[in-house]
């Protein structure tokens, strides 16, 4: 697996801790994994001692559990249920204020006063959900320009996956285990019989910066092997995998297969899914007014396409059952957003299929649209005259 | 004699046809059931099908993005369902579903207007009771236009 | 993006449940093209979408046709000249009037779907020489329920435009053709693979006024639709206004009926 022009880094748990002081003294706000009471949650963290350590996870169509490793491992699970969407693309943002005065009303930007972030444990899934926002917020006819300043300050520390999940599919998407680009500086934690230690490489120039600045020796090529190889491994121990190939074309043209009503029977609409997902970006936009209606606020808040409101129209919702609904969500994420922005939505990050209450599995659905459709009860029977039924 | 002349000869829409007549229309009718939900047909399809609803019942109804389908008027047992004597290639203006278990005796258009065209008598007497049937279709639909559009 | 804040000068009631506001965008004046619609905040309650309806020859006036039908558009409605409207926009697409030279053209409008054609039906009789017969096809539910009807008696007026108008219920004043707008289009006279046609209305009456004309032979490349869809953003970043892979307040409202058939004739999506 070939590397940056420099040689990857051997961080040891102290110097790893090293570089987070590091990135504390240069100014960033660390973010990173915590656990509380139970759930994985982006915080700001101090430092190593704030990560959760020893932590793994079990994770099903419906199932998430956390259970105890005896490696000590820091990073030995794959993603929770917070993806870091939230960083650029708040659930809910002041998008202006209102003030009324004797001369008419005044509309102010909120003040941004904002310190540059650091994300430390960005896993290769998160970090393409990340590439894929960009496509949305910074890409297109309007470029979001609160998405763009937290984009172009934030440091991304991303973290390369030796533990797969039971509901992971990134390896059949090409969006993991193993970070491609996107990051500053990749980590691969690594407990061997040498210790606990951690490959670094860089993927940006201040990515190089940062590292050249760290006391940890290069990697030795058995070093880089033993990453790849536990990398390589996790990439064979995914709980699901997704054809990519055709995909867009075989939805397109199953909207009216029967299988969506088969979903249909068993989700609750929750929106769930959508909430968990790093790349679902619907949001409301609403406005307010203070009880003496001389301040007014507008906000921009996350909505999913699960509610019957989403597709309303004065008169009715397009969208009013909940087949329509669970359509609109899965051949989005999979078909139309392809379309619409020219890559998935997807990136197989498996929280949808962990988070759904009922166990709706994603990459089981395509599966059953993908069969072929068998006349069933529903079909019409035809009852032929035997003795002479004639074409006419 | 074939199994579905009974049926069509029970129909009022055949009613007082001679047995030759039913006959003919025999060899070119079958019979089709239709679940509760399932179209008989849909909006903007082909018209290729006379239908006569032995039992059971069909609603005739317009689909909107927001309402959802809007329901115009039923056609039960002993009722038709279709059209004679359009030009080719004409389309359905409404779907039809059955709202019910509904039985049909389904007639083929190319069959059955080739059979027409041979034995205009037969032609004939099919669409005299085919404009009976639509003048009821329309004085009732004349009346449900006022009785909604005027609130009476 | 925020909204300009644009002063009332001008309501005018057109039915029981429509308003038409002009609005003073100031001295630099506000240029749209016709299909294209603005985002209109009451400050505090709300932001809704609304056709421009104004002629686009005029940049001096703003002009929007609002019907109420929720808490916004009722705030809309209520304004009076001097009070204050959020502005922003122009979005979407528009009415590709400029590309239709030499075609004859149909306006067909149903209900409120007149409000949007309107700044088109203007731009096509300011250079009404570059195109062959112009005719309006109008159909609204009752007599009282007609838009712009001044304006209506005026293009009829005209020798180079015909106008059709009917309802689907009167009472005994009205002397006109009472059915639905598909009624009329055998009336227009139109040549149609030399012919373009511009709908707005009620998605059924868009429908069957799609059929109809591909059935007299215009082409569907040269049908053009209005879609409408929940819209909260008009940027095509909320989501809300999605037709399959199209934003409608982004890739239409205006859209070629080629262009959207397939999504079209699917239903709930």
């Amino acid at each position: 697996m070939a590397t940056g022009p420099e040689p990857s880094l051997r961080l040891t748990l102290e110097e790893f801790a090293a570089f987070l002081a590091d990135l504390r003294r240069l100014g960033f706000t660390l973010l990173g994994p915590t656990l509380v009471q139970g759930d994985f949650v982006h915080r700001e963290i101090a430092g190593v001692a704030d990560l959760p350590r020893g932590v793994g996870m079990v994770q099903e169509a419906g199932t998430f559990r956390l259970v105890p490793r005896e490696d000590g491992a820091l990073f030995g699970y794959p993603v929770g249920q917070h993806s870091w969407k939230p960083v650029f693309f708040p659930p809910e943002r002041l998008l202006w204020t209102g003030r009324r005065t004797g001369r008419g009303w005044e509309i102010r930007l909120p003040p941004e006063d904002r310190e540059p972030v650091a994300l430390l444990g960005v896993r290769p899934c998160d970090l393409a959900a990340l590439e894929v926002l960009d496509r949305i917020f910074l890409h297109g006819p309007y470029v979001d320009p609160y998405y763009q300043a937290q984009r172009n300050t934030a440091l991304v520390v991303a973290v390369n996956c030796t533990v797969p999940g039971g509901t992971c599919f990134c390896a059949s998407l090409g969006t993991g285990p193993r970070a491609a680009a996107g990051f500053d500086v990749a980590l691969t934690e690594m407990l061997t019989g040498d210790g606990h230690w951690f490959l670094a490489e860089a993927g940006s120039e201040r990515g190089r910066r940062l590292l050249a600045e760290l006391p940890g020796r290069p990697a030795r090529p058995e070093e880089e092997a033993a990453a790849s190889q536990a990398l390589a491994q996790a990439a064979g121990h995914m709980g699901r995998s997704l054809e990519t190939a055709g995909l867009k074309e075989d939805l397109y043209a199953r909207y009216e297969h029967r299988h969506w009503a088969e979903v249909a029977a068993r989700c609750l609409t929750c929106g769930n899914c959508a909430m968990v997902c790093p790349t679902c970006f619907c949001h409301l936009v609403e406005d307010s007014l203070n009880l003496t209606g001389d301040r007014a606020e507008r906000r921009r808040i996350q909505d999913v396409c699960f509610t019957v409101a989403h597709s309303y129209i004065h008169g009715g919702s397009v969208r009013s059952t909940p087949r329509a609904r669970y359509r609109q969500w899965l051949t989005h994420k999979l078909a139309t957003w392809q379309d619409q922005f020219g890559c998935l939505g997807c990136v197989g990050c498996g929280r949808c299929i962990t988070w759904c209450p009922v166990g709706i599995d994603l990459t089981a659905e395509v599966t059953a649209l993908r069969l072929p459709e068998t006349p069933g009860p529903a079909g019409p029977e035809e009852h032929h005259d035997q003795a002479g039924a004639s074409a006419g | 004699m074939t199994r579905l002349e009974p049926l069509l000869a029970e129909h009022p829409f055949c009613r007082d046809l001679a047995p030759g007549q039913i006959s003919r229309l025999a060899a070119c009718a079958r019979e089709r059931q239709f679940a509760a939900d399932e179209f008989l047909v849909r909006e903007g399809e082909e018209i290729r099908e006379f239908f006569l609803v032995r039992s059971g019942r069909v609603a005739l109804e317009i689909f909107t993005a927001r309402r959802g389908p809007l329901l115009i008027q039923t056609r039960e047992a002993g009722d038709f369902l279709g059209w004679l004597g359009l030009e080719p290639h004409a389309l359905w203006v409404v779907d039809a579903r059955a709202l019910e278990l509904t039985r049909v005796i389904v007639l083929p258009l190319e069959c059955l207007n080739q059979l027409l065209e041979e034995d205009p008598i037969l032609g004939y007497q099919l669409l005299k009771r085919f404009t009976q049937g639509l003048a009821r279709h329309f004085a009732s639909m004349k009346r449900q236009v006022v009785n909604l559009l005027h609130g009476l | 993006m925020l909204p300009v804040l644009l002063p009332v000068v001008k309501r005018r009631r057109e039915t029981g449940d429509t308003v038409t506001l002009t609005l003073d965008p100031g001295p630099e004046g506000f240029g749209f093209a016709p299909g294209q619609f603005n985002m209109l905040t009451v400050l505090g309650l709300g932001e809704v979408p609304i056709s421009i309806s104004g002629d686009p020859g005029d940049r001096s006036r703003l002009v929007h046709t609002i019907r109420a039908v929720g808490p916004v558009t009722r705030a809309l409605c209520r304004l009076t000249p001097g009070e204050t409207v959020g502005v922003r926009g122009p979005y979407g697409t528009p009415w590709p009037v400029a590309g239709q030279t030499g075609r004859d053209i149909l306006i067909i409008a149903g209900g409120l779907g007149l409000a949007p054609l309107r700044p088109a039906l203007y731009q096509i009789l300011a250079r009404r020489r570059e195109f062959g017969a112009v005719e309006v096809i109008y159909g609204a539910r009752r007599p009282e329920d007609l838009l712009y009807r001044e304006e209506l008696s005026r293009w009829r007026g005209r020798f180079d435009v015909r106008v059709h108008v009917t309802v689907d219920a009167a009472g005994a004043d009205w002397r006109g053709p009472v059915g639905v707008v598909t009624t009329l289009i055998s009336h227009a006279r139109f040549d149609p693979p030399h012919t373009t046609a511009f709908i707005c209305g009620p998605g059924v009456m868009m429908r069957f006024t799609v059929g109809d004309l591909l059935a007299r032979g215009v082409p569907e490349e040269y049908i053009f639709v209005s879609l409408e869809r929940n819209m909260q953003c008009g940027l095509g970043l909320c989501g809300h206004c999605q037709l399959g892979p199209l934003f409608v307040c982004k890739d239409g409202p205006v859209f070629s009926y080629a262009r959207v058939k397939e999504w079209l004739t699917l239903r709930e999506i």
